[in-house]
Parts: structure tokens; C-alpha cells; sequence
């Protein structure tokens, strides 16, 4: 990276969900649905004394990628650690569920998730529950017709069941900030102990979770900077490679095979987990 | 090596349904698997079970860790690939009853993430394939063991039982992450169906396609298992004329705001 690169590349984890949402479609092309003036709030978190957001935190936009019609969803980690309740949990599985429907009429949208959050919003437990697992049906719905592709920039990260959603994706990219976890480092610790995971040891938390170690041990498809430029032109060509052959979710032998060479008696270190995992750089 | 079973309500009644089945083999020993006629419909049934003698130690009370998503992928995309030419799809039963998801470093470090999306992404790609998949809540759904085992089907039915719980986390590690105590959680989940622990309030959210009342879930009688046989028949009978999709789920007065929102999206599409 050089000087001048430095010098006019703007950073994508600075920008708010909206702004993320209109630096990957093409200028001029984003039509927001369900705005804040539409103020569809979360029915459930007044009654509990918590101030709700005129979005719920999820922003729709609609436009075009490269032309193509494409929506983009994406999570505001601000709000209420980015956490899904029953509304934006609905936003994002119900415009996933039209995409699948639109290629079903011969329209090709595709859509591009960008996912900051710690998974269910507990106010609303069983119904944000309820919403991941539509978001990972319409996702398992629409990839069959288009890639889909998720972002992790950072810095919330992505984890509980959106980790999940995540997973499912076609394409999955990520930041050195992102991190990507079934289990929040706290939750973890509480469970378990300290000596199984320490939530205050930053270090140790990324080399499990953080991105690079996501990319060196092949759970991630990209590595990218925090460059909004370079995090569009990944989206674009990915789109451009197409759905995949197999997702990664499918290539159950290879996984299974790889998980009968970990040494269980033993503590997981990243390096054994890149030993097993890892690919060919 | 001593074989040391635990009596779970999820074995239990995969033990009961899967009876004269054939059981698949070289599974991990805490995921069983079988295929069995339920009346004259061809099923598979699944089931996540505790294994004492887990390689991984975090998840041998029956937690869905790693072994457990990927061997519940495993049986049910055998199930897709073998009967992908076939215009009937045999029916897939997932016998649920999972405290949670594993919670370890181990788990961690090798995906756990990609484990859960395996299982949940295979039950909704059999669903999307045509296969009816029916979720039978015996006992616990907890969580991240739910999303993988089980809330991908077309159909959920659960037992009328105060053992029966559907949730996003347990009680203590909700109160702590809320920066509540465990007694005003209580309070609020009397007053907030969707932080509701029981499994009749879970019912007001529409999620349920049925409860069914169940005398000894700890040890069925006859008439118990022909109660559960009828209702997955039913299920299959009743996915034979829906959409295989999960908009079943979304009637229910309390999910409302799921509905208005898919309502504005579809006008706003265009």
C-alpha cells in the first residue's frame, strides 16, 4: 500500500450502515424500503423501557451492482449491539425471500449482507430466534439462483445464529477487524471459564476468530483491507464468479475428515487449527 | 472402552419411534440416525443425544457442537442425494432435544459457526428439495442447537410439557447479558411473550404448527407414541398441500410486526 493509496482510500468500517449500503451499488442507483419515515419500530422494546430506532437498526437498499439489480441489507451495529429483533430480523429475511422470487420471474437480483451484530436481540429472544432461522431459509432459497455474499468488516463483528447465516452465504468477506464466532468471547467465559476462554485477552480472541485467521484456515473467501473501494471491487467480482460449485456447508466429507485429524485431548491453538484447515496460500 | 449410555428424552424417543428401523452406522456417538416407516411413509429420524465419550468435551451433555452439525449434514444430504430421482422424498423426522450449542475454545477455533450452518442448511435444502421435515420438540430447543437441529422444518410440532422449552438463551446467561436479575427476566417474560421460557406462550407466537399433549415424556406409554406417530403424519399430510417454505409460521397475532414488514417490503419492491 503506498502513500497516496493511503492518502484517498476511505475507510468502510467508519461509515455508517447506509452509507455502506450506497458505497457498494452503483451512484445514484440506492432506493432505501422501509426508511425511518416509514418508522416500522420494534413493537417489544418500549414496553421494556429501551428507546427503539425508527429503522431497528436494519437498513434495505435497493439499486444496481455492476447494472444488475441487487439489494443490499445491512445491519447498523450502533444500535442495540446490532442485534436482531423481530423487526429487522423480518427486513432482512422478507427481502431475501423477494429476491428468491424475483429470479423465480426471470429477474436476477442477488443481494449482499452486511453483517455486524451479535445475533438475537435477547429482548425479543424467541422471536429473533424465529427470524435467523428465516434468514438462513431464504438465503439457502436464493443461492441456488445467485451468489450470496456477506461482509464482516468490523468492528462489532459477527456472531450466534447471524454467524450461522454467515456461514450459509456463497462468498464470505472480511476485514483484519472483523471477527466471526459462533459464541461471544463473555458468553464463552461464563459457560465455561476462564481458563477455557479469556474475554478480556484481545490478542487471543482474534487468533481464533478474527479474520486473517478465518482466511488462513479457509472458513472466509476474502481478506481485505478497510478499504471501501477494495471491499466494492471484491463484492463485484464475486458476483462475477457466480454461485458456486458446492458451498461450503456442503462439503460435509471434507470437513468431517479434517475434524477426525484434531487432536482433542489437547487445548485448540490457531496453529493447529491452520495445520488441519489451512490451504495453500 | 466402557460404553456408558445417558438417558435423554431425545434418545428416548428416538429410541421409541426408530423401533425395528434400520440404524445408519459410523456416526459420532451422539448423533442417531435411522430410517423407519412411520405408517406407511418412509422417514429418516435424527436425533442429538448426550455421548459421555464425546471427543469434544464440551459437548457431551448433548450440546450441537461440531461433530453434531456436520454428522446431522451427513444423514440428512444422504437422504437428498439418494432419493434425488425419486417423485416421492422420504420424510425427515429431527427428534429435538438440545440444551444448546457447545460453548468451548475447541469449538471456536474449528468453525463451530460452519458446523451449525451445515445441519440447518442441509434440513433447508431437503425442505427446498421437496423432502416434508418435521421437528419433533420432546424437550429442550435451545438456541443455536434449535437453529441447527430442527427450526428449518416445515413443520414444527411440541410436546404440552413443562420440560419442553424453546429459546434464545438460558435464563441465567439472558439476565447477565440484559444487565438483569434472574427474577426481573421472570417478570418481564410474564409481561414479553417472546421472552417467554414455557412452551404455551411460545405457542402465541404462531411458530407451532402443533402442541400435543403427551402423558410420560420420560417414558411413553403406547398410547404416547401413537399421539406422536398421528401428529407426524399429519405434518407430512399437511406439507403435501403448502408451500415448501416457512410462511406457515407467520399468522399468529403476536407476529404482526413479521407480516406488516414483508407487506411494506413487497409494495416498495419495485
Amino acid at each position: 500500500m503506498n502513500k497516496q493509496h493511503l492518502l484517498t482510500s476511505k475507510s468502510f468500517i467508519e461509515l455508517s450502515a447506509r452509507e455502506r449500503a450506497k458505497s457498494l451499488l452503483d451512484a445514484g442507483s440506492m432506493r432505501e424500503l422501509i426508511g425511518p419515515f416509514d418508522r416500522v419500530k420494534s413493537p417489544w422494546l418500549e414496553q421494556q423501557g429501551i428507546v427503539s430506532q425508527a429503522d431497528d437498526g436494519m437498513v434495505v437498499a435497493k439499486g444496481t451492482i455492476d447494472g444488475a439489480p441487487a439489494v443490499v441489507l445491512a445491519i447498523e451495529g450502533g444500535f442495540q449491539g446490532g442485534s436482531l429483533g423481530e423487526v429487522a430480523g423480518a427486513k432482512m429475511a422478507g427481502a431475501l425471500e423477494l429476491a428468491a422470487e424475483d429470479n423465480r420471474r426471470g429477474i436476477p437480483t442477488r443481494a449482499v449482507l452486511l453483517l455486524e451484530t451479535g445475533g438475537v436481540r435477547l429482548q425479543e429472544a424467541n422471536l429473533g430466534l424465529a427470524a435467523i432461522a428465516e434468514i438462513h431459509a431464504a438465503i439457502a432459497d436464493l443461492r441456488r439462483y445467485q451468489p450470496v455474499i456477506a461482509v464482516v468488516a468490523g468492528t462489532v463483528g459477527c456472531f450466534g445464529g447471524m454467524s450461522v447465516a454467515a456461514a450459509l452465504c456463497s462468498y464470505l468477506v472480511v476485514t483484519r477487524e472483523a471477527r466471526l464466532g459462533l459464541n461471544g468471547p463473555q458468553v464463552i467465559e461464563q459457560e465455561a471459564g476462564i481458563e477455557e476462554y479469556d474475554s478480556r485477552n484481545r490478542p487471543f480472541i482474534w487468533s481464533f476468530s478474527g479474520g486473517e485467521q478465518r482466511f488462513k484456515t479457509g472458513l472466509v473467501d476474502r481478506y481485505v483491507a478497510d478499504d471501501a473501494q477494495e471491499i466494492g471491487s471484491t463484492v463485484r467480482a464475486l458476483f462475477q464468479q457466480g454461485v458456486p460449485a458446492s458451498h461450503r456447508d456442503e462439503r460435509v466429507t471434507e470437513f468431517l475428515n479434517m475434524l477426525d485429524r484434531v487432536d482433542t485431548a489437547q487445548q485448540a491453538e490457531s496453529t493447529a487449527v491452520r495445520m488441519i484447515f489451512g490451504k495453500e496460500m | 472402552m466402557s460404553e456408558q449410555i445417558i438417558s435423554s428424552r431425545g434418545r428416548t424417543w428416538f429410541e421409541v419411534l426408530s423401533a425395528g428401523g434400520t440404524k445408519i452406522a459410523g456416526l459420532a456417538g451422539s448423533v442417531l440416525a435411522a430410517d423407519k416407516l412411520i405408517g406407511s411413509m418412509p422417514a429418516r429420524l435424527i436425533a442429538i443425544v448426550p455421548d459421555a465419550a464425546n471427543r469434544f468435551p464440551r459437548a457431551a451433555r448433548g450440546e450441537v457442537g461440531l461433530l453434531e452439525g456436520w454428522n446431522v449434514a451427513r444423514v440428512v444430504r444422504e437422504v437428498i442425494a439418494a432419493d434425488q430421482d425419486q417423485t416421492t422424498k422420504r420424510a425427515i423426522i429431527a427428534i429435538v432435544d438440545v440444551p444448546s450449542q457447545a460453548y468451548g475454545r475447541r469449538e471456536e477455533a474449528y468453525g463451530i459457526h460452519q458446523a451449525l450452518a451445515a445441519a440447518g442448511g442441509a434440513y433447508a435444502s431437503a425442505r427446498l428439495a421437496g423432502h416434508p421435515v418435521v421437528a419433533l420438540i420432546v424437550g429442550k430447543a435451545m438456541s443455536g442447537g434449535f437453529l441447527a437441529h430442527g427450526y428449518q422444518a416445515n413443520r414444527l410440532i411440541a410436546f404440552n410439557d413443562p420440560g419442553v422449552v424453546v429459546h434464545a438463551m438460558n435464563k441465567a446467561a439472558a439476565a447477565r447479558i440484559t444487565l438483569r436479575s434472574v427474577e426481573e427476566l421472570e417478570a418481564l417474560a410474564e409481561k414479553v411473550p417472546p421472552m417467554a421460557y414455557d412452551i404455551r406462550n411460545y405457542a402465541t407466537l404462531g411458530l407451532l404448527w402443533k402442541l400435543i399433549d403427551i402423558s410420560a415424556p420420560e417414558c411413553p406409554s403406547n398410547a404416547d407414541l401413537a399421539t406422536a406417530q398421528d401428529a407426524l403424519l399429519a405434518a407430512i399430510a399437511d406439507i403435501a398441500q403448502s408451500p415448501r417454505d416457512l410462511s406457515g409460521r407467520l399468522h399468529a397475532k403476536n407476529r404482526q410486526a413479521s407480516r406488516h414488514v414483508r407487506e411494506l417490503l413487497r409494495a416498495q419492491w419495485q
